[in-house]
């Protein structure tokens, strides 16, 4: 594989009550990737990022960060690992500018204003720099976080649910802040509840549930291995039973026979040239239709199939 | 060892930030409270009493006075310090950062410790407007002043780290502290007290610190000044090896 600038292995934490929030984790993260942490609540993702920041003990496994054992050489990886907290915990009466600055100094860098200018301008909070956090909006106060974070430029950020409770506007200039951070160079670990966020930015995603790693792949590799198309065509005339001509694609009958329903191809997109071939059919077959309607899976479609699977097994 | 002297020194600067924003609290009001005693005490009651062990007794109770205010105040800062980022999540900060034991006491303890200093020096200032003294030893008293903050600033750390309530953060240093305090002959000698409770009143460990410090002042005290240094150390080591045990096993800070 590619360069590893983090390596999890059997990465387990077991908390006092018997709960087990990951189970024998084993993950590598390249670098200059955004990976997105896909899982829903209670998955083990604040977990395994508490795990690797410093906030929580592993049971057992091992971290490897920057080639080190974060065990033994906990300060060197730590001074260039980046905490974006999912929780809005900030001294609130500070003003923005002292925070940021206290991030810089307690992770050991020298005091830096250009450097802390630069941070605030880029994620418009240069006008706030002298007003107190608990002014500011949610998405504010969100984004003085991101700007702590990345006050002693880390190499690897972690940004825990970084949209949550931010308007979609907003969400957006974050997805381009978070761009231009990998743009830099900066490796990027991302967990979201939005799947569309995990769709929209990251190289890879990995899928956890009750602290197991149940996928981790490209993401184009996942929507092409899992992904289908669905075409729903609008016949003109009810059809009892599917023609020969179009009975070897992939489709059944719905609504009572005034609907055909495709579903198939694989990946992105593989399907709609199969969904043509079956309108090429149709009209072969001289079967009118008056509307299709064709929806590709997201890999929000993929990851709540996936999870679904996973509940069945159970 | 390493020691990360950056990060010390923004954790001390946030912690006397934090001071300043609330300064009324941090040191107006202990101020005010010492400046009542003071007056009470020492300008109106004093003025009538008989000096004890040669000293007159307005000036008599100023290290008494000021060892109440001082273990009070660092106490509770410390313990503050530490719990409030506790409270309200912010310790993931420093939880994820390049820091170590050594770093976060500098930090959090310097700076309690040196509030304690602050508010020693204006509580002295203080004073001198109601009574006459003189200190006898002024660099041992400060030495002394210094090593108690010290100590009861790790004894707060350690509280803070300890409470999961509001409530158990104000227990120690109102109903333990303060009452040991006054408890430990800061208005009457020790020696003074009648059988049993002259033996009664050595059992506590705070008697010992106020009369090491009025040792520094006058000259006098309750109990030999090796003693109460002894003690005092004792009690700096206890929450020193207290202080490594919680970071090397992460209690209430790492999950």
């Amino acid at each position: 594989m590619d360069q590893a600038i983090l390596s999890i292995r059997g990465l387990t934490k077991t908390y006092r009550g018997g709960i087990r929030a990951l189970d024998a984790v084993d993950l590598d993260i390249r670098k200059g990737e955004i990976f997105a942490l896909l899982g829903p609540n209670g998955a083990g993702k604040t977990t395994l990022i508490g795990a690797v920041c410093g906030l929580v003990r592993p049971s057992a496994g091992t971290i490897i960060a920057f080639g080190r054992d974060l065990a033994r050489d906990w300060r060197s990886a730590r001074a260039r690992i980046g905490l974006v907290p999912q929780e809005l915990a900030t001294d609130m009466f500070e003003t923005v500018w002292h925070a940021v600055a206290y991030s810089q100094g307690l992770f050991g860098k020298p005091h830096d204003r250009a450097r802390i200018e630069e941070i605030l301008r880029s994620l418009s909070l240069w006008d706030k720099k002298d007003a107190q956090i608990r002014a500011l909006s949610g998405g504010m106060k969100r984004r003085v976080l991101i700007a702590k974070a990345l006050a002693h430029e880390p190499e690897l950020l972690f940004l825990d649910e970084p949209t949550a409770g931010v308007d979609v506007e907003l969400r957006k200039g974050m997805w381009q802040q978070i761009a231009a951070l990998k743009e830099r160079g900066v490796t990027i670990i991302l967990t979201t509840h939005y799947i569309e966020e995990a769709e929209q930015m990251a190289d890879r995603v990995g899928i956890i549930r009750g602290g197991r790693i149940l996928m981790v792949d490209e993401k184009h590799a996942i929507m092409e291995r899992l992904g289908t198309t669905e075409a729903v065509i609008d016949l003109v005339a009810p059809l009892s039973a599917l023609p020969p001509e179009i009975a070897t694609f992939p489709v059944e009958l719905g609504a009572g026979g005034r609907q055909l329903v495709y579903r198939g191809g694989t990946g992105e997109n593989g399907g709609r040239a199969e969904v043509a071939q079956l309108t090429q059919a149709l009209t072969r077959a001289g079967i009118g239709y008056a509307s299709i309607d064709i929806h590709d899976s997201s890999l929000e479609d993929i990851f709540v199939g996936l999870l679904g699977k996973q509940v069945e097994a159970a | 060892m390493h020691f990360n002297w950056r990060s010390a020194h923004a954790i001390y600067r946030r912690e006397m930030a934090r001071a300043f924003r609330t300064a009324f609290q941090s040191i107006l009001s202990p101020v005010l409270t010492t400046a009542l005693y003071f007056l009470v005490f020492g300008s109106v009651i004093g003025a009538r009493m008989e000096p004890i062990g040669g000293v007159p007794y307005g000036a008599f109770i100023i290290p008494g006075l000021l060892m109440l205010t001082l273990l009070g105040e660092t106490t509770s800062n410390a313990s503050f310090g530490i719990y409030m980022p506790r409270f309200t999540g912010t310790i993931y900060e420093l939880l994820s950062a390049p820091v170590g034991v050594a770093e976060t006491l500098a930090g959090f303890v310097g700076a309690a410790a040196t509030k304690g200093l602050i508010l020693a020096a204006i509580i002295l200032g203080t004073a001198r407007l109601f009574v006459d003294y003189e200190i006898a030893h002024p660099f041992m008293a400060a030495g002394y002043i210094m090593l108690v903050a010290a100590s009861f600033a790790l004894f707060g750390f350690i509280l803070g780290i300890w409470a999961d309530s509001f409530e158990k953060l104000g227990i120690i240093p109102m109903l333990i502290l303060t009452p040991l305090t006054f408890l430990g002959g800061t208005f009457y000698s020790i020696r003074d007290l009648p059988a049993p409770w002259e033996a009664i009143a050595l059992a506590n460990p705070i008697a010992f610190l106020v009369s090491g410090l009025r040792w520094t002042f006058f000259g006098v005290s309750d109990v030999p000044i090796a003693v109460s240094l002894g003690l005092t150390l004792g009690f700096l080591g206890l929450c020193t090896l207290i202080i490594a045990v919680i970071f090397g096993t992460g209690w209430r800070l790492r999950e």
